[in-house]
């Protein structure tokens, strides 16, 4: 509900507020440039001495006016010549043109009303309750999306432009709720839906008729310091029964001509002052200061504006298309997805689609942000979910175990969790079973036993819905098609081989980049644009899973470089290691954010065995900004399977690697591995840390298993451990 | 909208004592270019003490600024029932009124007044900018304003 209140109003008045808002910012400098301008009145002098000296130099004056800013107008006719200036209050001299400022002008007639008249105002203020749900409705997901309101300002993480967006939004979002709620206010009031009453007095019965008294003998003026003016208007020049109307802070009030004397006085109203204090909290004038920091946070709209709708791109591109998807507070079935690479969400849309052909309605989202509660009509969860790594929550489910530790009390409805895994991993499915533990942990009904799919077999899916259908009473036929991501024909240019000698044979291959379209180019689709760490999925002959790999280098590099182990009775590793240059595979490409050295200067402590050292080799060969990198390189044999040997050597030479420590376990040496190296050099790695490095872990599960296990060794006197790492980024693994 | 502010001024004109016959006169009102946004006027007439009598026109529709118009205003308080039906769009500099007002012919020659009081936002507040006797001889021939109003005739 929230997001749908954010993403619409957003996306659709996108332009408009970029407008309003840059306006808005640009207008905010001039109370300040007012202020500091404008010659100010000493704290002591009184409007009749203003008065006097202005009458001093124009005997024709007709109106003085005080801004919230300080500044003095005066109004006058020279004989017919009507004339006006900026007065400094000391002199009463001119100072300046008193017309108003055309650049002033023309931004606010963009603002109030984009130049469209009375409709254009009604567009801007429509624009101001966009702006207003947008920042109630925006101060909730951040509050979602860190965790809590304790938390608004804890770390982000993610990709750039949702990151930006949540950034920029928390520091700006109080300024832009104060904005358009004033605004709002003070569209209400030009479109009469609110109706604050005018100052406005009964002229006195008995007036002096008399003329000729000095401004200095004028007891009422004497006793009003400029301080308070707002206007003092002059009686007409023939009229002897007008009278001097004074508008002060305070009220307005006719002092007679003859005499000097308050006739009559009226307070402003408490409506006058909501309306003139709204009109300056909106405005800035006569607080400039507040006018600037509004100001710059209306600035950041433009960026919000634009990050936003990357975000909403890059969402739509990630999801597939969930059509007809019931609402939460509706659905009687929940169907919550824990998918890591997309393809548990095909099964997803495959099992909600054949249940909403059967009368259900069904409410499909991932995993993250599960709030029972949300789902009020809800009779059955389903859960699907994949595995990340040793056992880690996939991408689309963060936070799911968390939010199962703190729920009360379980839901009434009975739930049903089903893993996607590959029984060749030694933690199959092991995150998936982890939630199960969990669900009967909290005493939550099971619908169905809990179940696991190998490999995405589309066999063990049917049998599973025949389940799930007989358990509802249904008939539900699964028939799974899954649906490949577009698959790019790669060239090979050249392998190097190795490990030969050791029985581990690996290859690194070296494939040419695929021409890209302009389009593609742009939007970063295919393989136009990867980093190392990003994934290849290559798809071997004769079979619909893919393998996946990860990548070497970054399409800066121009080409596509991946490291394959061959493994006996492999398909994928078999193909891919007989593969000839000039020869083909079929391949596409798998973001994988959550391995990228990311663009700052920490130092990185880069850990790998075997053929996991590929894209740490691609983080180092990008390391143009020659950021301080320490590879630890687990191997075998340095004859055999070292891998990258020239070009670690070269870098190193270069500067693009700092230390480089081989922890060999078949050599002449004595058999060390990754773990025992990093023991050894347990104070520098502990320093680095210390000071900011990231450590980033590629390679086998038993390694990756040994670096956590040493690391914890390592960084107990500095009081912290690989969790907090994680937990603070600091800690990524890309483990097979 | 004419002709309701036909009627209207017809009806007030029956209401005057013992006064039925009444005639359309046409009030044509020219901006200088004054350099500011567009300029609320209020057209108005008063009797021969200077008393206000009635409203003939009010341009610009945002009561918050009516203040600005300070004789109308310190007259009418910016009622809305002194208004009814007779407002229009603010005036932009250098641009025309005209309106056209049902003025009994009793008005004319007896020291009745019309008045225009003229306002710009961040300009000067310009009270009684147009203040001419209504006289038949003075039909037709155009008066300049203080600040706001290049020329004003009205016409039978």
């Amino acid at each position: 509900m929230m997001r749908i209140l954010h993403r619409w109003p957003g996306l659709v008045l996108a332009a408009l507020l970029f407008v309003t808002a840059l306006s808005g910012a640009a207008l905010s400098i001039f109370p300040t440039l007012d202020a500091v301008q404008a010659p100010q009145a000493g704290a002591t002098l009184t409007v009749a001495e203003l008065a006097a000296r202005v009458q001093a130099s124009h005997p024709g004056l007709e109106q003085i006016k005080r801004a919230p800013s300080g500044q003095i107008s005066a109004w006058w006719f020279d004989g017919s010549q009507p004339g006006s200036a900026i007065i400094d209050p000391a002199t009463g001299r001119d100072v300046a043109s008193a017309d108003p400022d055309l650049v002033r002008r023309w931004l606010t007639t963009l603002h109030r009303s984009l130049f469209l008249g009375d409709g254009g105002r009604l567009t801007a203020t429509t624009g101001a309750l966009a702006m207003l749900v947008l920042a109630i409705s925006g101060a909730v997901l951040v509050a979602r999306r860190t965790g809590g309101w304790r938390r608004w300002f804890a770390r982000l993480r993610g990709p750039l432009a949702g990151r930006l967006h949540t950034e920029i939004a928390r520091v700006a979002v109080l300024g832009l709720l104060l904005s358009s709620v004033t605004a709002l206010w003070m569209s209400a009031e030009t479109f009469e839906i609110v109706t604050i009453e005018a100052a406005s007095l009964e002229v006195p019965a008995q007036v002096s008729g008399r003329a000729g008294l000095a401004l200095t003998q004028m007891a009422a003026l004497s006793a009003t310091p400029v301080a308070e003016l707002r206007e003092l208007s002059f009686p007409a020049p023939g009229d002897p029964q007008d009278l001097f109307t004074l508008r002060t802070d305070r009220g307005m009030g006719y002092v007679d001509a003859g005499t000097g004397t308050l006739l009559a006085w009226q307070d402003l109203s408490f409506g006058q002052h909501l309306s003139e204090t709204i009109a300056m909290l909106h405005t800035g004038q006569g607080a400039a200061v507040l006018g600037l920091i509004l100001g710059l946070m209306a600035l950041g709209v433009p960026v919000l504006a634009v990050t936003g709708v990357l975000t909403w791109l890059a969402g739509r591109r990630a999801r597939p298309q969930l059509k007809d998807n019931a609402q939460a507070a509706q659905a009687e079935t929940v169907l919550l997805v824990g998918s890591e690479g997309g393809s548990t969400w095909g099964f997803a849309a495959t099992l909600a689609s054949a249940l909403r052909d059967a009368g259900q309605s069904v409410h499909v989202a991932p995993m993250t942000g599960f709030a029972p509660s949300r789902y009020r009509q809800a009779q059955r969860f389903l859960i699907l979910a994949a595995t990340y790594g040793e056992g880690d929550a996939p991408a689309s489910a963060k936070g799911f175990l968390d939010q199962m530790q703190a729920l009360q009390e379980p839901s009434a409805a009975p739930m049903a969790v089903l893993g996607f895994g590959d029984r060749s991993f030694l933690a199959f499915c092991a995150f998936a079973a982890a939630v199960e533990s969990a669900a009967r942990a909290k005493g939550w009904a099971a619908l169905l036993p809990y179940d696991t799919i190998d490999r995405q077999s589309s066999q063990d899916f049917t049998r599973w819905g025949r389940t799930l259908g007989r358990a509802l009473g249904i008939e539900l036929e699964l028939a799974h098609q899954p649906v490949l991501p577009a698959a790019q024909t790669l060239t090979l240019l050249d392998r190097r081989d190795h490990g030969a000698a050791v029985q581990v044979p690996m290859a690194i291959l070296r494939f040419a980049l695929p021409k890209a379209s302009l389009w593609q180019r742009l939007t970063g689709q295919g393989l136009a644009r990867f980093e190392p760490g990003d994934l290849l999925g290559i798809l071997p002959e004769g079979s619909a899973v893919p393998r996946l790999y990860s990548l070497a280098s970054g399409s800066q590099d121009g080409f596509i470089e991946i490291v394959v182990r061959r493994h006996p009775g492999g398909l994928t590793s078999g193909q891919l290691t007989r593969l000839q240059p000039g020869q083909t595979v079929r391949g596409f490409l798998r973001r994988h954010p959550g391995f990228h050295a990311q663009t700052d200067r920490a130092p990185l402590i880069l850990i790998g065995a075997g053929t996991g050292v590929g894209p740490l080799a691609g983080f180092i060969r990008r390391n143009e900004r020659h950021r301080p990198i320490h590879l630890f390189f687990g191997l075998r044999h340095p004859d055999s399977d070292f891998l990258y040997r020239d070009e670690l050597t070269s870098w190193r030479a270069e500067g693009k690697l700092a230390h480089l420590s081989l922890a060999v376990s078949r050599g002449d040496g004595p058999h060390q591995y990754v773990q025992d190296v990093l023991r050894q050099e347990a104070t520098q790695v502990a320093e680095a840390i210390r000071q900011g490095a990231k450590v980033m872990v590629c390679g086998g599960r038993e390694m990756a298993r040994g670096v956590s296990d040493a690391l914890t060794e390592i960084l107990k006197p500095a009081g912290l451990t690989p969790a907090m790492l994680k937990a603070g980024g600091r800690y990524v693994e890309d483990v097979y | 909208m004419k002709t309701l502010v036909s009627v209207l001024a017809l009806s007030t004109a029956l209401a005057l004592p013992g006064l039925a016959s009444a005639r359309p006169v046409t009030l044509t009102t020219t901006l200088k270019n004054y350099g500011g946004d567009g300029a609320y006027l209020a057209v108005y007439l008063t009797d021969p003490s200077g008393a206000y009598v009635r409203t003939l026109w009010v341009a610009g529709k945002k009561s918050k600024y009516y203040k600005h118009l300070t004789d109308w205003h310190r007259a009418t308080g910016g009622s809305p029932s002194q208004i009814n039906g007779l407002t229009g769009a603010s005036i932009g500099e250098g641009r025309s009124l005209k309106v056209t007002a049902d003025l009994a012919d009793a008005l004319f020659d007896a020291g009745y007044k019309l008045n225009i009081d003229a306002a710009a936002e961040d300009m000067r507040d310009s009270p009684r900018d147009i203040s001419v006797p209504l006289t038949k001889a003075g039909a037709g021939k155009p008066v300049s304003g203080r600040s706001y109003v290049a020329g004003f005739t009205y016409g039978l």
